[in-house]
């Protein structure tokens, strides 16, 4: 079944730098799906878990994080604490019964770097085999 | 403080499957502390309540609210303020809050959202351990500060048993044998003759076989 998936990105002020570079224009002419909404955060450690569930409860099929090198973050633990609230996002969404891919965590370096956009295009693959949220009924 | 846990899911949308409206209830009390029932839990959790509803085709109206205590008359008054606006609550407090409310509100559905678990501390950021059985008949002053009844996995009253190695339980290598911890305490405190006292034949009347247990004080009453 083909469907154009809404997807939630997370990310990481620093680490997310380049999608204001040419006033967004770049991030497109590299190949980022059009299917991710990208929520720019000023540390991914700010994030609840409670702002993961609204996204879902928004209409997103997947949601996904993007935060510092675990080994590199700016706020020293930020990106660490993020995985920690999207491991315990998709251990609720398994219980739910719902597929855990639905949410992802990814750790990259920040600045312009081809691996943004690749994670896009791996989540955004993901989310089309997965087909639209459960939580759309 | 109380320690708890959210129960399953499954469990709780089971219980308000049928409702439109309900009242997530936190308790700002020891479940805020242990991270399983304040505020933060409780918004989680109503969140997860509408998700999976949505996902049985179902849709729910949650409202948020949150009481200082559940386990006090005085706190339990103020959920009036919502009456009439939910078909049941769902207590987020450990077990005593959700007896109160059902003891003091005839008309008033409650459920539990956590399994209330032990009387334990935490020494390690997002780790809990048992440290008290609330058995009513205190011998720590005997055993060096550490409860043989509560952290004892036969709560032996009178030395280790023989399933102790090397300071380790038999029942789990991750679990002290407090009698030996007991042992070594007292030593240090040059008090390990105490050791050899032979405590009684235990009365556990006080610790809840002798049916719900109550205390009344004179003093405070009006």
């Amino acid at each position: 079944m083909s469907f154009d998936p809404a997807i939630t990105l997370f990310s990481c002020h620093y680490t997310s730098q380049q999608s204001c570079a040419e006033e967004g224009s770049e991030l497109e002419q590299l190949g980022f799906p059009a299917s991710i909404n990208l929520i720019r955060v000023p540390c991914t450690g700010k994030l609840q878990v409670t702002t993961l569930l609204q996204a879902f409860e928004d209409g997103a099929d997947g949601v996904y994080v993007v935060g510092c090198p675990v080994e590199g973050c700016h706020n020293v633990k930020g990106s660490l604490r993020a995985a920690k609230r999207v491991d315990s996002v998709r251990d609720a969404l398994e219980e739910l019964g719902v597929e855990g891919g639905r949410v992802q965590m990814y750790h990259l370096p920040r600045g312009l770097h081809p691996e943004f956009v690749a994670k896009g295009k791996e989540m955004d693959s993901r989310i089309r085999d997965l087909g639209p949220s459960p939580f759309k009924n | 403080m109380i320690v708890a846990e959210r129960k399953p899911l499954a469990e709780i949308i089971e219980m308000v499957k049928d409702c439109k409206k309900v009242l997530v209830l936190a308790c700002r009390g020891c479940v805020t502390v242990c991270s399983a029932g304040g505020e933060r839990e409780a918004e989680i959790l109503s969140s997860l309540i509408r998700l999976g509803m949505k996902k049985a085709g179902k849709s729910i109206e949650i409202i948020n609210g949150s009481l200082v205590r559940q386990c006090d008359r005085e706190y339990i008054d103020e959920i009036d303020q919502w009456d009439g606006e939910y078909d049941a609550v769902v207590s987020t407090a450990c077990g005593v809050g959700v007896n109160f409310i059902s003891n003091l509100r005839k008309d008033t559905m409650v459920y539990p959202a956590l399994n209330t678990t032990f009387f334990g501390g935490s020494a390690e950021q997002g780790e809990w351990t048992e440290q008290c059985a609330g058995c009513g008949d205190c011998v720590l002053h005997l055993t060096g500060g550490l409860c043989p009844v509560a952290r004892c996995a036969k709560s032996l009253m009178n030395g280790p048993c023989g399933g102790s190695v090397d300071g380790v339980c038999e029942i789990n290598k991750d679990v002290e044998c407090i009698w030996q911890s007991i042992h070594d305490r007292l030593n240090s405190f040059d008090r390990v003759a105490q050791m050899e006292v032979i405590a009684p034949i235990r009365d556990w009347s006080t610790a809840g076989h002798g049916g719900p247990r109550k205390v009344v004080r004179d003093d405070l009453t009006v």
